[in-house]
Parts: structure tokens; sequence; C-alpha cells
């Protein structure tokens, strides 16, 4: 007898986006009952070619196969009725509408939503993950969202389920209760497709590997046969080298004072701030962990000064009051802020690098006299963040969309560094970025502590912390947890405290 | 059920920001001349009656000068609040407003021994009405979210029914045999003619100054990038430190300041008097200049020379061609469609996407 063809195999697929050859010739095949693992940095093609498998873009070249036929799927539509399902990375739910509303919508057929909610609480029951149907889904965490995803692809009993990059957005324990759920999946005879870069999860749950790099195929393992770091070799292509980072032996004078700083969210679904307090001192990062969505964007704008306080000495920097100072004013005062969000937020998109360093340097850097710009001195600024950040570009002085995220990312992190500044915040450094632009940004901003600066990194990637931070504290539903020393420290302690764990139980009542 | 989806594309050319406003030009004449052979006229006669003969001789140049005066002032002004996401659509109120305060100056004084200073004191008044009538707007927006395309539009009709109110009422000229309109203006409250036998006035170099500051402003200053950065990227612009909402009156005011000097240019240099109309559109026709000058001060200068020879090209037509004067709000609009157009087609591609039944 013939072994069994794969349950899903693609072969020699081709996707161009214009110039750019986002797959090319990619080849995939997963067998049933498996679950095989893509692996690959950012930008390398996972999810372009995920989007194929799902009917969501169509393949320039080559053909898909489903138990040794050829087929091709005009939209997601004909890719569930053939069991295909898929979790994405950002979820695409009504906020207020409840769980069993939200999972009405997205099943083709036309069921009522009572019935809806009766099959959902079945299968949420048998496979452990627990909903409950009738709950407006901005009431639910991150981790609970997914899950109604999730029930909702099992809901259509599916032969294969993509999953898109499914812990970014979860805590350790809440990773552990994903894993569980895929290993009932699994044996229920489901293939599972787990897209991911991060390694040691990979290793442990997947039993086959395929790697991309630039949008192609750069080999296929047995993830447990290999060291998380050979595969990060495969990933990227060349030795990683882990950032380089003395231990702190004195902490400095306080640079940035945080007590009862509370602040309602401009976002009426979104956490506010409660009584969050902290104290930066000079040479240290001070790392804030936690799962998205807890009060992290809140905390930044109000750090910054993009949202005011309440209070002026709710916030102090250097000692002295900024809590009702706008973002200018302390930046004067020796802060440097790096938002999350690279385009729209840190950058405008179709603005050129130059009237980027305007945009954030013109009240500190000389790039204003007496209300005209100076061209010259901007586009210099540039050159000089270009070569200390190692910024690859075309043009001497490109629009900040045409970078790439990681060459983008170098330049926003330069641009503030290079001003000297004594206290820099940043929110998630390295999202996003290839592992080269990563890891030359941390070692920026370990360097920037220790010549006496200190450093603030709000990140929701914990070994990014554990690598760079030397304190950090967690922050959940708008509060923050008292700082923990990160030598010695348990990531199941962090994890704990990212759940919830720890907290005042009012804080976890409101959000449950 | 088929679906037209426009995407982005993200590698248009720079040149094609200018080519679109000439390719829209060129498709306004070919449907005109397609609407004039409907009409059972020589399209190509018809097209140089409207566009030829406005440019023909010196004073048909001067008239020009005199009509692309207002639109100029007024174009600029909006183009700076169009850069920031400001939707000041209500510019001819503020023009008619320029034109009521800059002329209560001139009807309080009439009469009285008066001197060169009137006609400055009252281009003051006329930009200080058309800045406050801006600023109902622009603080309804920033106070209470109200939008401001619908609130700084219906205040056009608050100002129109003013003026036609007090030309009829309080302002009205006693001697005046019961027409609805005011004395004319004194000589010290009239704009100073630049040749002794034609209209054009001190408003059309006061236009090009005010062109020159603007484009010097948008290209250099740290106050043009702030509207620039705020228009396109407002979270940015909130990271830059640079407050929205000041800025959302910083432009309304000066939007609304220079269409109440164009008002008040208006009524003293070619009226000499406040009528119970004003204006024959220049508020709204302005709005059309500023998106085909691609809201750049020295692109609505050259937009407005082009809107001012449909404005005396229709009243041409109506001489010699018989047309009726709304031909002249066709073509204003045709051209407004095909300048947008243009702009979505050569900056979005455009698909058919025909969804079957099955989709969700």
């Amino acid at each position: 007898m013939l072994p069994a063809p794969p349950l899903i195999q693609a072969k020699a697929i081709v996707k161009r986006f214009g110039a750019l050859m986002a797959n090319d010739h990619v080849d995939l095949s997963v067998a049933g009952r498996e679950v095989h693992a893509l692996l690959g940095e950012n930008g390398a093609g996972k999810s372009t070619l995920v989007k194929m498998l799902y009917g969501l873009l169509q393949p320039t070249e080559g053909t898909l196969l489903w138990q040794g036929a050829p087929f091709s799927m005009r939209n997601p539509a004909e890719a569930r009725q053939r069991g295909i399902g898929m979790v994405f990375q950002h979820f695409s739910l009504f906020d207020a509408l409840t769980v069993a509303e939200n999972v009405a919508l997205a099943l083709d057929g036309h069921e009522p939503v009572t019935t809806v909610s009766e099959r959902l609480a079945e299968v949420s029951r048998a496979y452990g993950l627990p909903l409950e149907p009738g709950r407006e889904v901005w009431r639910l965490s991150v981790g609970e969202r997914q899950r109604i995803e999730i029930v909702r692809c099992l809901m259509q009993s599916p032969r294969l389920l993509i999953l898109d990059e499914p812990t970014s957005v979860l805590t350790p324990q809440e990773c552990e209760g994903l894993f569980a759920t895929l290993e009932r999946v699994k044996a229920e005879g489901c293939a599972v497709l787990y897209i991911s870069h991060k390694l040691e999860e990979v290793r442990r749950i997947c039993e086959s590997a395929t790697i991309l790099r630039h949008g192609k195929v750069v080999g296929s393992c047995d993830p447990r046969q290999e060291s998380a770091a050979s595969l990060a070799e495969m990933m990227v292509g060349s030795k990683v080298a882990p950032a380089r980072h003395d231990r702190l032996t004195v902490a400095g004078e306080v640079r940035l004072a945080v007590n009862g700083l509370s602040l309602p969210s401009p976002d009426p679904h979104g956490p506010s701030l409660r009584d969050v307090g902290l104290e930066l001192r000079a040479g240290e990062v001070f790392g804030i962990a936690g799962v998205a969505g807890n009060g992290q964007d809140e905390l930044f704008a109000a750090l910054s000064g993009e949202m005011l306080a309440e209070a002026a000495g709710t916030i102090r920097i250097d000692g002295a009051a900024a809590g009702r100072l706008g973002i200018n004013a302390r930046r004067l005062m020796g802060g440097a802020f790096v938002p999350e969000e690279r385009l729209g937020h840190a950058t405008a998109p179709a603005f050129r690098l130059s009237d980027n360093a305007l945009a954030s340097g013109h009240a500190t850097n000389s790039f204003v006299r007496r209300g005209m710009i100076d061209r010259s001195a901007t586009r210099a600024w540039v050159d000089h963040v270009v070569k200390a950040f190692d910024v690859r570009k075309g043009p001497r002085d490109p629009e900040a969309k045409t970078l790439s995220g990681g060459n983008l990312q170098k330049f926003i992190v330069g641009r503030e560094i290079l001003r000297n500044p004594r206290l820099l915040i940043v929110s998630q450094p390295t999202w996003g970025v290839d592992a080269g632009a990563a890891s030359l940004i941390r070692q920026a901003l370990i360097d920037l502590s220790r010549s006496g600066a200190a450093v603030l990194v709000i990140s929701q990637d914990l070994d990014e912390l554990f690598e760079i931070a030397d304190r950090m504290a967690v922050i959940f539903h708008g509060r923050l947890s008292a700082p923990l020393d990160t030598e010695g420290l348990r990531r199941e302690t962090v994890g704990l405290l990212m759940g919830g764990a720890g907290f005042a139980a009012d804080t976890v009542d409101e959000a449950a | 059920m088929i679906r037209l989806v426009l995407t982005r594309r993200d590698d248009a050319p720079a040149w094609m920001a200018l080519v679109s406003p000439l390719i829209a030009v060129a498709l306004t004449l070919l449907s005109g001349a397609v609407m004039f052979a409907l009409l059972g006229l020589d399209p190509l006669k018809a097209l140089g009656v409207y566009f030829i003969s406005p440019i023909s001789d010196g004073w048909a140049l001067q008239e020009l000068a005199v009509k692309a005066t207002p639109l100029i002032l007024i174009s600029v002004g909006l183009s700076l609040c169009y850069r920031s996401n400001n939707w000041n659509i209500g510019a001819e109120g503020q023009f008619v407003m320029g034109a009521i305060f800059g002329g209560w100056v001139a009807i309080a004084t009439h009469g009285a021994a008066n001197g060169p200073w009137v006609f400055p004191a009252m281009m003051l008044a006329g930009m200080l009405g058309g800045a406050a009538l801006a600023m109902i707007p622009a603080i309804l927006k920033t106070r209470l979210a109200v939008n401001e395309i619908l609130t700084s539009l219906m205040l056009v009709y608050v100002a129109e029914l003013l003026l036609d109110w007090l030309v009829r009422g309080p302002w009205r000229d006693p001697k005046g045999f019961n027409f609805p309109q005011s004395v004319m203006f004194d000589k010290d409250a009239q704009v100073m003619r630049l040749m002794a036998d034609g209209r054009i006035n001190l408003g059309t170099p006061i236009a090009i100054i005010v062109v020159v500051i603007a484009a010097i402003m948008m290209a250099r200053t740290l106050k043009g990038f702030e509207i620039r950065l705020v228009g396109a990227a407002p979270r940015a612009a909130r990271f830059a430190g640079f407050d929205e909402k000041r800025l959302t009156w910083t432009v309304f005011a000066i939007s609304g300041a220079l269409a109440g000097l164009a008002g008040i240019i208006e009524v003293s240099g070619t009226m000499g008097q406040l009528q119970p109309s004003v204006s024959p559109g220049y508020g709204f026709t302005a709005i059309i200049v500023a998106f085909l000058g691609r809201l750049n001060p020295i692109g609505c200068l050259i937009a407005a020379v082009v809107l001012a020879i449909t404005f005396i090209g229709g009243e041409n037509a109506q001489i010699s061609l018989r047309l009726p004067l709304d031909v002249t709000r066709v073509f204003q609009g045709m051209l407004l469609f095909y300048v947008l157009a243009c702009d979505a087609v050569l900056n979005y591609r455009i698909t058919l996407v025909r969804t079957g039944g099955a989709a969700a």
C-alpha cells in the first residue's frame, strides 16, 4: 500500500507583490495529525504563505494539493468548507457583541444564535476552553478572545487548523492551556500548522518544521532534535549574539519618580491607569512586562506627556514635577520617547526622514532658527543617525514608509539616543524587527543606561526583558506590580503576575 | 454582486500630482465641447468665447485679475485648513461677513471728515469679521466635536441673510430710492485703483503678497510643518508636541480672515457699496481652486486664474452666445469632478470584485 498522501501540500508556490517576491518557490507539506511549525523572522513570508492556504490570497504560481489532489480556493469560505480553519494574530471580533453573536456571525450557515450558543458551550467544554457565550467581547482578556477564535474554528470540525503567532498575546500560563488544547485537537485527528518565531515552544509542541527566510524555504527539520540555537541560526542565517550585559553595580539617583498616577483611558473600553508607582534610577534598564492591552499605551502616553496627568506631582523628572507638562517640555528636561507604532506615531509615513527628525527634535535640537527650518541641519542629523545606527536605505533622505521595519526602528531609536537623553522611555523597541536590528537596538539601550541614563522599556516580549532589564514590574489592568530584580527571577513568577495573580482583588474582579 | 474596491498605490510617482489637474482641465474642455455640440453650437467657437476671449486683450486681463484676486485670497486660506484636515466649507459666509464688518467702517465714516486710514481700517475690520465667523465652527469642533463641514456651511446662510437684512433695513441708503443697498462708499473707503482707466486695484498685489508669504510659511517654517504634519499623521503630530486644537483655531482664523479680506476688497473695489448679494459664489469656487491648486499657495494662484476665466467666459457667453450664466457653474462643477476623479484614478488601483453567493 502506498503511504497516505499529505493532508495539504504546497508545491513551488510563488507570490509576488509588485517587485517583491514574498514567496519564492515554497514547498510545504503537512501530514494528517501532525503539528507542523512554520518558522521564520518577521517578513520571511510566513503570513503570505498561510493566507494562500486559507484562500485569502491567490498564488502567482505553483499548485496546492489537498490529500494528493490539486485544488484552488477563491476565498476563505471555500477553505472552511474544505476543513481549513485559521486563528489570526489580530482578532476579528466585534467588541460590543457577545461571544455567541460573534461566532454566529462568522459561521457560514444561518444558525440562530441560541443553537450556536449551545454548540459553543459544548465545544468549549470538550476542548477545555472555558467561555461564556453570553458575555460581551470587550469584557474579555486577550487570551479569552483568542479562545473564541479557536472555538469558532473547532465548531466547523476542521481537518487543518492554522494558528498565526498564537502565543504572542498570552501569559506563560495561558500558553500552557493552549498547548494542552492543541494536544487534544491533534488527538481528534486534526493537523495543526503553527506559525511562530518562538523557538522554545516550537521545540516543545511541534514534530516537524519548515523554516522560511526571505520568502524561501531554507530547511526543514524535526525541531525536537534541534537546539534553540541551531533553529535560530537556520531562521536568521547567522549566529545571533545575545546582548552584552554587565551586571548593574551601583544604581544612581532617581531620574523618574511616578507616584499615585491614576488616569482614565481615552479608549472607552481601554484600561485606566490606577495608582501606578515606580522609581527609575540612573544607570538601569527597567522593564514593564504585561499582556497587550493592560494599560501599556496609557502608561506611555502619561509618561511621555501626550496625555497629561491630573496632578503635576504624580510624575517627577529629576525631582521636578512634570505631570502637567507637555511632551516637548519633558524633552527639554532630558526625556526621550519611542512609541510602539513606528508608522503613524513615531513617524509620519509619507514624510522624509529629515522631516521626521524635525518632528521629535524641533524643541531640543537646533533645527529651527527664528521660526525657519534649517534643512541642512535636519539632513546632517539624518546622516549622523544613519551612520551611527547602521540604517540601510536607498536615497539620502527617503520617506519613512519606504524603509523596512528594522531599519526604520533603528532610525527612530537612534534619533532619540543620539540626543543623549537622561531618561528614555521606549515601548516595544524590537516588535516586528529582524534579529540583527533587534540585537543592535537592545545593545544601544543597555549602553545608554550604562552611560548614566535611566531607561524604561515597555515590552510584551518577556525574553527581551529578561535579556536587557535590571529590574522589572508587571502591568495588569492598569495597575503596576512592585519591582522585581531580574537576577534570579523565575519566568513563572512574572507569568503569574501577567495573569493577574497577586494584584489587589478589586483589580481582578473588575477585569472578570 | 459586484463591488468596487479602491486600493492605494504606494508607487504613484510625484509627477502625477502635477499632471492630474492638467488632465482634469483637458477632460473638462472635452466635455464642454460635447455639451456645446448638444446645445447646437459650434464647439470650437463656444470654447473660444469661454476660454480665449477672457485673455485676449488688456481690458479682459484686468478683469481677470479682479476676478482671480478673491479666489486667490480665499483658496490660500482654505488650503491651509484642508492641509491640516480642517474642512472649512463656509468661506462664502466669511467673505460676506468680511464685507459686512469692513462695510460698517465705510458706512460709519460716510460723509464725515476722514482720511487715508479708512481703507486700512476697513481691511482690518473685514479680516476680523471673517475670522470671527470662522472661529465658530472651529470652537464647536474642538470643544464639542461638532462636524465643522456642517457648521461652517450653515453659517454661510446666516451671514448672507444678515447682509440681506442690513441692506434692506438699518443700512439702506436713505437717498437710494428704496433700493436695497447701502450708501456709495467715500473715496477714502475705496480700494486704490492701479490704473487710471481700468478696474484692477490694490487687491491683486495684496493677494500676490499673501501667496508668497503662505508659500514660504508652508515650505520653510515650523508652523507650516506643523500644518502638514497634523494633516498627514495626527498621532505623529501629537508626538511632536503640536497642539491639534490650537492649530484648528489658527487655520480657521487665518482662512476666515483671508476670506473676509477678499470680501471687503471686492465690495469696496468693484461695487463701492453693500448690496444684498456681494459674491457670485467666490467662497465655493475657491474650494475648487484649492484642490485644483494641490493645496499649494502657488498652485492656488494658477488655479484661481483658470477659474476666473470661467467666470468671465461665462459672462461673455451670456452676451454673445445667449447661454445662461449657469453654464459657468456646470463648467466649475465638471472641473472639480474631474480633478477629484483624476486623483482617485491615479492614486488608487480600482478593481471590480465579483462576490459569489457563498462568500461570507
